[in-house]
């Protein structure tokens, strides 16, 4: 099992708290900021994963010992994980840029058939409300 | 040959995506998707005899040994899922050609098809990869595919639920990734086969904080109540032939990791509660969203959401015949919803409306679109002798054989939920295709203008497409037996994984 120090864990501590205030915003960009940050968080916590640092990536010579190098397996995985969280990220950014330009503001929006359902009883305890105010013939509104 | 069959699912549509961008002729690509996704079924149906015959077909990728390089597994399991799931990608695709989803624009013509190929490489990458970081991989490339084909030529509700849908999958796939790191950290290595064995060496506080991260991981993926509520927001708006390949893999391609690594990586025994609680919740929550829907699709995803419980029914109970009841239910579900996502496509198409309440005041789509969508609803209800009475039938069997109390609470929701669901479906038989038209009932019996008439060919396609989805979901109650059989040993292999593990990590009996 690996250990990792204080300075790491509070930076992708740091990283990952940052980066979820963010996403909880409503403002498309932050969120996107948010996404981004999150994303570094994760990358840092695969490349700590690798064990302690300073050991040398390529050792001279033969390798006697494997323990004495650095695990090449959680670089290569950061590698990938660092391919992935850029191109979805320039795909987040598309996507915001053309929310932007539909509705005019980035802003994330109520879903209309969720507010709708949300909003029945309401609806109808006010529709039933102004009937009896202007005296309907059915009071309690069959509606 | 037998060698690498194992990659060909993987290879076959990987290549196939990148040969439209050369843009070919709209026939040639056309040709070529169906092509394609007619040889991973192929490959998929041949990699189901051999694991069944002879154990589990490995493949190590690049040469590399199993603990250091990848390993592809086709065992029972992820081989009848892969079947399954590339020949319902096959109709859903024929469906879309017909309907024109895929070439409205010249540009979208050209994204579609690879797209569409890039999210089959990434469902077969998921079913046959043998090792966590490339479950990761995998789902990335699935659900990056998904982004683009839910924002394809998107208007503004579209948009809108598209950044949903994207944002709260990104946010899985990076607790995914952290997951991964972690269990890196803790045990040194990412082989599934070999996970079980190292976990199994670390105190129990980590090692369920592990299991929990993992579940909450793939539960947002499989959308598993109460992470499930970007689901019926985003699926809806999506054309019929996207929203049905979603709903009918997306969220099942999760589900065959949820049961891949809890009983490969955290084996258990006795009945998890913790998953029978999530169980139950998720029928009820979902099948009481659908009854309230007014939208036909967003009531189907509530369904959707509520079935996904019965699968999590037999995991959570976690003997072999809980396990068959969530692989043929798994099964059925896969090849049902799809049919109906299908069906209430040429519903929307015929009547040009989603709404329930305005689809009553239309012409009827037609007898044929009606009989379609009554045989896999009632399937879905479980009302035999359809594929869903099956599947029901065994989780109940293995609840009561089981007989503990959540055992017996799991087989009573699951019960309510099977006939509210047919209540649900009963409602969209009366408001959709039993409401006549007041004043128009002379128009019932011909197409509506300018729908049905105008392309007759590609709604003969669509109809052709949905009708095969429906003859499939007969065909697997009437092969119900073989069907289970093939389940049992499936389930067998998952909660003894000695075979998997010495064919992965040593090389096995070939």
């Amino acid at each position: 099992m690996n250990t990792i120090d204080v300075t790491m864990a509070l930076v992708i501590g740091g990283l990952f708290a940052v980066g979820f205030f963010l996403m909880l915003q409503r403002s498309l960009m932050r969120i996107v900021l948010g996404f981004i940050l999150l994303g570094h968080g994760t990358n840092l916590l695969l490349l700590v994963a690798g064990g302690t640092p300073g050991r040398p990536p390529v050792p001279d010579g033969r390798i006697d010992d494997p323990a004495g190098t650095a695990d090449p397996l959680p670089q290569a995985m950061a590698l990938t994980a660092i391919v992935i969280t850029f191109g979805l990220t320039a795909f987040l950014m598309a996507l915001a840029y053309r929310s932007w330009r539909m509705t005019g503001h980035d802003e994330v929006r109520d879903d209309v058939e969720d507010r709708r359902i949300g909003t029945v009883r309401e609806r109808a305890e006010a529709g039933s409300a102004a009937d009896r105010e202007t005296g309907g013939t059915a009071p309690g509104g069959e509606r | 040959m037998t060698a690498v069959l194992p990659a060909l699912p993987v290879l076959l549509p990987a290549l196939g995506a990148g040969v439209p961008l050369l843009r070919l002729s709209r026939p040639v690509t056309r040709g070529l998707g169906v092509g394609v996704l007619a040889g991973v079924v192929g490959c998929g149906a041949a990699l189901l005899v051999l694991a069944d015959r002879h154990g589990p077909q490995t493949l190590r990728v690049g040469g590399w040994p199993a603990p250091l390089g990848i390993t592809l597994v086709a065992d029972r399991l992820s081989a009848l899922l892969l079947t399954v799931s590339a020949l319902v990608a096959l109709a859903v695709l024929l469906f879309a050609v017909g309907q024109g989803v895929a070439e409205e624009r010249r540009s979208s013509a050209v994204v579609f098809h690879p797209a569409y190929l890039v999210l089959v490489t990434g469902m077969s990458l998921a079913f046959l990869t043998g090792d966590l970081f490339n479950l990761f991989v995998a789902f990335e490339v699935m659900l990056a595919a998904s982004y683009v084909l839910i924002t394809l030529d998107g208007d503004e509700n579209r948009t809108r639920a598209g950044m949903t849908y994207t944002i709260v999958s990104l946010t899985s796939s990076l607790l995914f990734l952290s997951l991964v790191a972690l269990v890196y950290a803790a045990t040194g290595t990412v082989t599934l086969a070999q996970l079980g064995a190292r976990l199994a060496e670390l105190p129990d506080g980590l090692r369920s904080a592990l299991a929990l991260l993992l579940l909450s991981v793939l539960g947002i993926k499989a959308a598993i109540v109460p992470l499930h509520f970007w689901l019926p927001d985003s699926y809806p708006t999506a054309p019929a032939p996207i929203t049905a390949v979603f709903a009918a893999l997306l969220t099942k391609v999760g589900v065959y990791a949820l049961l891949r690594t809890q009983t490969l990586l955290f084996p258990r025994t006795g009945v998890w509660i913790l998953l029978a609680c999530t169980a139950i919740i998720t029928m009820i929550v979902g099948i009481l969203g659908a009854l309230v829907q007014d939208d036909l699709n967003r009531l189907l995803s509530f369904t959707l959401v509520g079935h996904i419980g019965f699968m999590l029914f037999g995991l959570a109970l976690f003997d072999t015949r809980g396990l068959t009841g969530t692989i043929l239910y798994v099964v059925h579900h896969i090849v049902v919803q799809a049919a109906l996502f299908l069906v209430a496509g040429l519903a929307v198409f015929r009547t040009e409306t989603a709404a329930l309440h305005r689809m009553a005041g239309r012409p009827r789509p037609g007898p044929l679109v009606v009989t379609l969508f009554v045989l896999p609803a009632l399937s879905l209800s479980g009302v035999p002798p359809f594929s869903g009475f099956v599947a029901k039938l065994a989780l109940l069997e293995a609840a009561v054989a089981q007989g503990t109390p959540a055992a017996y609470a799991l087989a009573g929701t699951a019960l309510l939920t099977s006939l509210l669901t047919l209540y649900a479906m009963t409602r969209v038989w009366t408001a959709a295709f039993m409401g006549r038209p007041p004043d128009r009932r002379e128009a019932g019996p011909e197409s509506p203008p300018g729908v049905g008439g105008d392309r007759p060919r590609g709604t003969r396609l669509m109809l052709a497409a949905t009708a095969g989805m429906a003859a499939t979901g007969v065909a697997v109650a009437v092969c119900a037996g073989p069907l289970a059989r093939i389940g049992e040993r499936a389930a067998e292999d998952l909660l003894h994984p000695r075979e998997y593990r010495s064919a992965v990590l040593e090389g096995g009996e070939r």
